[in-house]
């Protein structure tokens, strides 16, 4: 039997004249994380909507824990968890108030133990319109949670929140996923995505152009490995030494930086180099591209990859 | 608690908390009431018959025209309708609750107004006390209805103002709230019809004061019923979850379908 709890297969989406997504396809499986990336205006928000039956999608279909988002939202409503990008609470509606009326329609006992781990016990009898931008992302995810959906969808969830409340975000997400929870994660953050996701999806002017882990992704990219030296002497700053596999080199901040096309020959040829020199290493750092360099060199390029 | 009685109960307080909402329901219609008892019964004595249900439905016309549609569009603007939807907040909810809430601040101040008149002021009180409570529930359900289609159907807070006062000043002044309808000229009975106020009042006066009416008073009774059905029915259906959304999107212009009784009435009686 598929773990599969999201499928989507030839999702369209259009706004007038404007075709905002074609073509898209994906699943999700069940305790799985799959990361939604792309500049503003790809269609990721679009796509989430639809699967959250907020908008009806035009074309393919969409299924959720096998219901259909638009003709079945009201069942989804209790299976699924959302937060939004753009939302709001009444202004007089307090953070207890939200959880206890949420819960109400949820048909749950409110989740104080929420609100505690959000930080918001001491914002119980706060108003919505005084919390801060942050305060309100938190409550909002604490809202999206607390019927303990079997998916989640998150758009933009760390969007204005501080370090620590990131954090906690991150390891909240885990231990949903530990949980067997799936969740949709679109974000800007591509470190987030990276550290978080198991798959990512890279949606460019709303179509899939690269999809797959982020260490797949990044291992598809152009394939060069950066490799940064500091020495004590500084010498390879000052000389023109070639070394094997570089395409590429510069100097910055007392660091010579090679672009290597095979990282083994390189690092053992600049080390054989610093030692007949008689020069210390200092510092030796050897970086395959992040999925953030891969996905600007995607998005550079129009998308014109191939899809993993 | 049921999801109904934590949203009754949330909105309910929603309206005390807001200073916009308790002067429609509260300040407004109860500082009215106290001038029109102070000047109005010793201008024209006569004033005293119609007092109670006249300023009765003059409170509820305040808090249901002026108070009810404006934060409606305002939480839709902000998205809040949209939190409530992913949440399973039905729309059947998000109109009837805040409506009901209104209605139950409204009759608050009503009840203050229907017992306080007759000692304050001198102020008649109607021979048949449960009918007027009916008919004082009747005319508050027609008014939240029309309330709600006026926030579901309007796109900003201005248009809310001219829907609203489109016809609470004409209600106001024909609706046989301040003047009685019989001295109206004939023409202007005719628009007057066309005003749920009219007809509550009307009602009011042939069956709980036992007074003669203008018109068929069990006339007016139908119309208001049958407004109260249609206005509630077409708010649920025009009803928009966000405003940039446009799935659900029907024209507005059907809002105006909720008149159908009252013209109908205008033609009939």
């Amino acid at each position: 039997m598929s773990n599969h709890v999201i499928r989507v297969q030839d999702f369209r989406k259009v706004y007038g004249d404007f075709v905002a997504v074609q073509d898209v396809s994906f699943a999700v499986m069940k305790g799985e994380i799959f990361g939604l990336l792309g500049p503003n205006g790809a269609g990721k928000t679009s796509t989430l909507e639809c699967l959250e039956g907020i908008r009806r999608a035009d074309g393919g279909q969409l299924e959720i824990l096998g219901l259909d988002p638009g003709r079945d939202a009201r069942q989804l409503r209790h299976l699924i968890g959302v937060q939004l990008q753009t939302s709001a609470l009444p202004d007089n509606m307090t953070v207890a108030e939200a959880m206890k009326f949420f819960s109400a329609y949820h048909n749950i006992k409110p989740r104080d133990d929420l609100l505690e781990r959000m930080g918001l016990t001491d914002k119980r009898k706060t108003q919505y319109h005084q919390l801060s931008t942050g305060l309100k992302r938190r409550l909002a995810l604490a809202l999206a949670i607390a019927h303990r959906p079997q998916v989640l969808f998150l758009d933009e969830p760390t969007a204005g929140l501080d370090v620590e409340s990131r954090s906690e975000l991150h390891h909240l997400m885990r231990e949903l996923r530990a949980e067997g929870a799936a969740i949709i994660l679109a974000t800007h953050d591509m470190a987030e995505a990276e550290n978080l996701s198991d798959r990512v999806a890279i949606l460019l002017q709303g179509k899939i152009v690269a999809m797959g882990a982020p260490v797949e992704l990044t291992a598809a990219a152009s394939g060069y490995t950066k490799v940064s030296v500091r020495t004590e002497k500084s010498l390879l700053l000052h000389n023109s030494v070639t070394f094997p596999a570089v395409e590429q080199r510069f100097s910055h901040d007392g660091y010579s930086v090679y672009y290597s096309i095979d990282p083994g020959p390189t690092v053992t040829a600049i080390l054989d180099t610093i030692a007949a020199q008689k020069d210390r290493l200092i510092d030796l750092r050897v970086e395959r591209p992040s999925l953030e360099e891969r996905f600007l060199e995607i998005t550079a390029n129009g998308g014109n990859h191939e899809r993993l | 608690m049921s999801a109904f009685s934590t949203h009754f109960s949330f909105e309910f307080k929603s309206g005390l908390r807001s200073s916009t909402q308790m002067l429609m329901n509260y300040l407004f219609p109860l500082g009215f009431y106290a001038l029109m008892g102070l000047v109005m019964t010793q201008v024209n004595p006569m004033f005293k018959e119609t007092m109670i249900p006249a300023l009765v439905i003059f409170t509820i016309m305040a808090s249901c025209l002026l108070g009810l549609p404006n934060p409606l569009v305002e939480s839709r603007e902000k998205g809040v309708y949209r939190s409530f939807k992913i949440n399973g907040v039905p729309a059947t909810s998000i109109i009837a609750i805040p409506a009901l809430t209104t209605i139950f601040h409204a009759l608050i101040s009503s009840t203050l107004i229907a017992v306080t008149a007759q000692p304050l002021f001198g102020g008649v009180n109607p021979e048949r006390w449960g009918v007027f409570t009916a008919l004082t529930l009747l005319s508050a359900l027609a008014f939240g209805g029309i309330g709600a289609l006026i926030g579901v159907v309007s796109s900003s807070a201005r248009s809310v103002v001219l829907w609203s006062q489109l016809i609470f000043l004409p209600s106001v002044l024909l609706g046989g709230l301040m003047m009685p309808l019989a001295i109206l000229p004939e023409s202007v009975q005719k628009v007057a019809a066309l005003l749920p106020a009219t007809h509550a009042m009307q009602a009011m006066e042939g069956l709980a004061y036992g007074r003669e009416t203008v018109y068929n008073p069990m006339t007016s009774v139908f119309i208001l019923t049958a407004s109260v059905i249609l206005s509630f029915a077409l708010a649920i259906f025009l009803f928009n979850w966000d405003s940039v959304n446009n799935a659900r999107r029907r024209h507005s212009a059907l809002a105006l379908l909720a008149l159908a009784p009252f013209i109908a009435g205008a033609f009939l009686i």
